[in-house]
């Protein structure tokens, strides 16, 4: 096995499936002198950027009237969840069009065939305990019908 | 102090605990193997030869092979002197020797950049790109008239650039990873992936 990706295999996370497009909400780990707390940063993913631990995701929001964009790793250890608000449609790999927009021609559609968030979510938090969960069980014993 | 020659394997990136992204050379160290101890009796200075990377006998000429013969080990195909005191012959250096935060200096061949000219080579200025200059990346005057009559020595020109061996001080070990031979040194180090290195850490 490569020896490099040894190294980078161990800093991956379990993180949910999202797109561009997507309104998403990052809890980000803040820590206040000794105190660690998670503040929420709610908005539209504009970007994907980079591969592997090396994976960044942009963040936009309209906060106070002003257009906020932060960047994030994905497998950052400050990062400390991800969730899927809404879908959506889009026809861009980068939203940076958004930038020059206000008001109801910044909004994206919501994609809607098939398609449920709760049950995107559900399916993660499903995933993770079925990772912990996930111990040796010891085969059972079949009798063969003579 | 303490030496290690490594193999580069490339760059990437690795989180700290509270969050922080360090970018990363990795670097597989050792073990190096002591072939020969230098004395003070002897050759005038202590100091250790280590072999590193294991090599078949018959890939080395006879003097090289015999090196390893008479102090009974196998054959290896570097070999690079350490000024260190306290070791055997047959005893290794492994990576256990390093810890992180510890702050070490790293030496390697650059990657080679093949005949180049100055702008490149030593950051000369260089003339205008355009408005009918004809002056854009020639090295311009190289000396004076009558006297010197001649070009200075060590007078800039084009030529030969990397492949040259460059250290790099002053880097700070990140994570060490003894059952891999790993090392996880914070920045660059010179060379390609696959160059070989040495490691030094002053005590």
């Amino acid at each position: 096995m490569n020896l490099i990706t040894s190294v980078e295999e161990g800093l991956k996370k379990n993180i949910p499936e999202f797109n561009i497009g997507d309104t998403v909400r990052v809890m980000v780990k803040v820590v206040e002198g000794d105190k660690e707390r998670f503040q929420p940063f709610d908005g539209v993913v504009i970007a994907r950027k980079g591969s592997n631990t090396k994976e960044t995701f942009t963040v936009r929001k309209i906060s106070f009237g002003v257009g906020v964009e932060k960047i994030f790793p994905v497998h950052s250890p400050s990062v400390e969840r991800i969730e899927v608000l809404k879908k959506g449609r889009i026809r861009r790999a980068k939203l940076y069009y958004l930038r020059g927009k206000k008001g109801k021609s910044a909004k994206i559609k919501e994609k809607d065939r098939g398609f449920t968030v709760k049950a995107l979510n559900s399916a993660v938090a499903n995933q993770d305990l079925q990772a912990k969960e996930e111990q040796p069980v010891e085969p059972q014993n079949t009798e063969t019908i003579q | 102090m303490i030496g290690i020659l490594g193999k580069k394997l490339g760059m990437t990136q690795i989180f700290s605990q509270d969050g922080k992204a360090y970018p990363v050379t990795v670097i597989e160290a050792g073990p190096g193997c002591v072939i020969q101890v230098k004395t003070l009796e002897k050759d005038g200075y202590e100091a250790v030869k280590v072999g590193f990377i294991e090599t078949k006998e018959k890939k080395l000429n006879k003097p090289q092979a015999g090196v390893f013969k008479k102090a009974g080990l196998t054959t290896y195909k570097i070999i690079k002197e350490f000024p260190i005191n306290n070791l055997k012959v047959g005893e290794f250096i492994t990576v256990e020797s390093f810890a992180a935060g510890d702050v070490v200096s790293v030496s390697g061949m650059s990657k080679g950049k093949g005949f180049q000219g100055v702008m490149k080579r030593h950051h000369f200025s260089g003339g205008p790109g355009s408005h009918g200059s004809m002056f854009n990346r020639a090295p311009g005057s190289i000396g004076a008239s009558s006297y010197p009559s001649r070009v200075w020595k060590n007078q800039k020109m084009p030529g030969h650039m990397g492949m040259d061996k460059v250290t790099v001080k002053n880097l700070k070990i990140i994570e060490v990873r003894p059952e891999q031979n790993l090392m996880l040194i914070k920045g660059a180090v010179p060379g390609p992936k696959g160059a070989i290195v040495e490691i030094k850490k002053e005590e």
